[in-house]
């Protein structure tokens, strides 16, 4: 992707990179040229490749010492934290490495939110990314129910049971996931082994998000199309690598806050105590990331529709590039977007809340408003802004604060609009 | 005004983690509040408290509750209790455990070792039930973990033992606690002052019971509590120091371009 053809300077480096470009490869990663106005928000890239990593890493030392059986999995998880060597280490970084994964993945779909980054030419990035977010929810349920606490089991029990309404074959369904008629072994069993594999998976999707966003390069702050390489662009190294190094410390800082002074806070006390299926907690509580969909899904009162309302709650953001009508990328020229913008964070902000509070009285009225809420921001609200909202003029390049840019690239380059403005 | 609209955000959802907690932890009271040694970034265990706590695990608790993902070792380990390896040794022979297969194929006794785990008072869930009138007394490892509240729930149902209020009707064998969940608990007050009579001479009221057996929970529920501590001040300390010098190295860095990061 980078203008000029790379050859490697020795011998050997040619032999090898005629026959497979490894070092190609390596030179563009280096010299891709990166807007030079990135603010910290596009920092977080790099910080989920380093969550999915060590999430990777954590997971296959825990895999040696856990056992997947409903009579041991519980035992096996203290064995863990009492006598494996810094196993209360690893356990720790794993189960709040998924709550840290999950909050970067939170600012980085917001940021792309913000910046209008899964616009035209960047939807493909953006459905690849959705999937991943997909599968890391369901990595995570998967792994929160390995240790066997009462939460697993429940929180188990709860989500499998969502397949039970679909029509005529949901029973089925239900049963085939269990493999039997209730949450008990053979479940423990197959969510352990899909839990294992589904991070390979985001690993796979992982390098065709960053594949697919290396094709027409970086969004920025303003949104407007720019040259490559050229004046607004930096390479990725050393600027941008020491830039997110930095940003990643700062994001360790909290997660070793987390790991060694708080290690259970993000967690339920429930799940200490170990799985009983004929004692049902008060409160059936998922993990805090999984909160807005679980206060969609309880805010509708019919079951089926309930399950279809939580799934359309993912599936309109994957069709998000074309339900935003709006040219504009960037929320900066945006004025009217801008308040939406914030009106959405609060909206599911308040999802989350309900999400963890029972779902009756007061909650279950306010969930049901942000659930309207949350669905009219994107089937309504986006859709007609674009048409009617009035943006503010763009500028010309980012090194050239000057009016006149345009989210088209090649008008951007003409210069007639600009000198009209003047 | 954008940002002030970040924080307020920023706000809510802090205090809707904290009130999320909050509603988890305490029904109609709230939780007695102690000042444990452990807690903070530099908390340790008070080895003293600790042993104390053991005897009174083992004197009060012991004829109920079990704490089976424990061994006879543990109490010989630094950071916990802290007895010398010969009294973790003669603790463990105390007790009696099954072995075996022998040679001839027969299960025998033994007296226990350090490698054993905690004998059980029960040999299984069911017969704990049916000796306690119908209710598990739950096994005491990860108790402080699994409670909302934590230490200081486990705490404050020690000391919440007290007349019904006017008009509660109460069954026989149970019991009222302020702090119990509904307010009604299987396990009449276990302890009374001087129950246990501490070889360091420390009075024992129940107060004083109550603090020291749920210090040796807090450490059977976090055997490595110390050594995380520990570890967690080294990497902060780690980290930021690796912080500031990519600071400045990001800084000198991108001083080549007139960009500002």
């Amino acid at each position: 992707m980078s203008d000029h053809e790379y050859t490697p300077k020795s011998k050997v480096g040619k032999w090898f990179n005629d026959r497979l470009p490894l070092l190609t490869l390596a030179n563009h990663l280096t010299d891709y040229p990166t807007p030079k106005n990135l603010n910290y928000w596009w920092t977080f890239g790099g910080i989920l490749t380093f969550c999915l990593i060590t999430q990777i890493i954590t997971g296959i030392v825990l895999g040696m010492h856990y056992v997947a059986h409903a009579d041991l999995a519980f035992q096996s998880v203290e064995h863990i934290m009492r006598d494996v060597n810094y196993g209360w280490l690893i356990r720790y970084v794993h189960a709040n490495g998924a709550s840290m994964f999950f909050l970067a993945v939170y600012i980085h779909i917001f940021r792309s939110l913000y910046y209008g980054s899964y616009k035209s030419p960047r939807e493909v990035i953006w459905i690849i990314g959705m999937l991943i977010y997909f599968l890391m929810m369901a990595t995570a349920f998967m792994g929160y129910v390995l240790p066997w606490g009462q939460m697993s089991f429940w929180g188990a029990t709860v989500i499998t049971n969502l397949f039970s309404a679909i029509p005529l074959v949901g029973e089925s369904i239900t049963n085939w996931l269990w493999g039997g008629y209730s949450v008990d072994n053979p479940t423990l069993t197959r969510f352990f082994s899909l839990h294992y594999l589904f991070p390979f998976l985001i690993l796979g999707l992982v390098v065709l998000h960053i594949w697919a966003l290396h094709v027409p390069g970086n969004n920025n702050p303003i949104g407007i199309d720019i040259k490559k390489p050229s004046k607004d662009t930096v390479p990725f190294h050393p600027y941008i690598v020491i830039k997110d190094a930095f940003a990643l410390l700062i994001f360790l800082l909290i997660f070793a806050f987390f790991v060694f002074f708080s290690p259970n806070i993000l967690g339920h006390a429930d799940n200490y105590i170990e799985a009983n299926p004929l004692v049902t907690p008060a409160h059936i509580v998922p993990e805090w990331y999984l909160l807005p969909f679980y206060a969609i899904l309880r805010s509708v009162p019919d079951k089926l529709l309930g399950v279809i309302a939580m799934f359309a709650a993912i599936f309109v953001l994957v069709i998000l590039p074309w339900l935003d009508t709006s040219k504009v990328r960037s929320t900066v020229f945006r004025p009217i977007y801008k308040q939406f913008y914030w009106f959405l964070v609060a909206d599911v902000l308040i999802l989350g809340y309900v999400g963890a509070m029972p779902a009756e009285g007061i909650y279950l009225l306010i969930a049901r408003v942000a659930t309207a809420y949350y669905f009219a921001h994107f089937l309504l609200i986006l859709p007609f802004l674009g048409f009617k909202e009035k943006t503010t003029p763009l500028p010309l390049s980012i090194t050239e604060p000057i009016l006149g840019g345009s989210p088209d690239m090649a008008m951007a380059r003409d210069n007639s609009n600009y000198k009209k403005n003047l | 005004m954008r940002n002030s609209l970040k924080l307020t955000f920023f706000f809510i959802l802090v205090s809707s983690l904290f009130f999320s907690k909050v509603n988890a932890a305490g029904e109609q009271h709230d939780l007695l509040e102690v000042d444990w040694s452990f807690k903070s970034f530099f908390g340790k265990f008070d080895r003293a408290s600790l042993q104390r706590g053991y005897q009174v695990y083992t004197e009060v608790c012991a004829s109920c509750h079990s704490l089976k993902h424990l061994s006879y070792r543990n109490l010989a380990e630094k950071g916990g209790p802290e007895f010398t390896e010969l009294e973790a040794k003669a603790i463990a022979s105390n007790f009696e455990v099954t072995d075996g297969p022998n040679s001839d194929g027969e299960m025998y006794e033994r007296p226990a070792k350090l490698s054993d785990k905690f004998v059980m008072p029960y040999a299984n869930v069911q017969e704990a039930i049916a000796a306690n009138g119908g209710a598990y007394p739950p096994d005491m490892s990860v108790l402080v973990k699994a409670r909302g509240g934590g230490a200081n729930y486990i705490y404050s149902v020690l000391m919440g033992y007290d007349e019904p209020p006017a008009g509660m009707e109460l069954d026989d064998g149970v019991y009222y606690n302020k702090y119990m969940y509904g307010n009604k608990i299987k396990m009449a007050s276990p302890l009374d002052d001087d129950i246990v009579e501490y070889s360091d001479g420390t009075k024992a009221t129940v107060d004083q019971m109550a603090k020291d057996v749920t210090t040796f929970l807090q450490w059977t529920a976090e055997p490595h509590l110390e050594a995380r501590h520990k570890l967690g001040f080294r990497v902060i300390i780690y980290l930021s120091v690796l912080t500031v010098l990519v600071y400045f190295s990001m800084k000198k860095i991108w001083s080549r371009i007139e960009t500002k990061v």
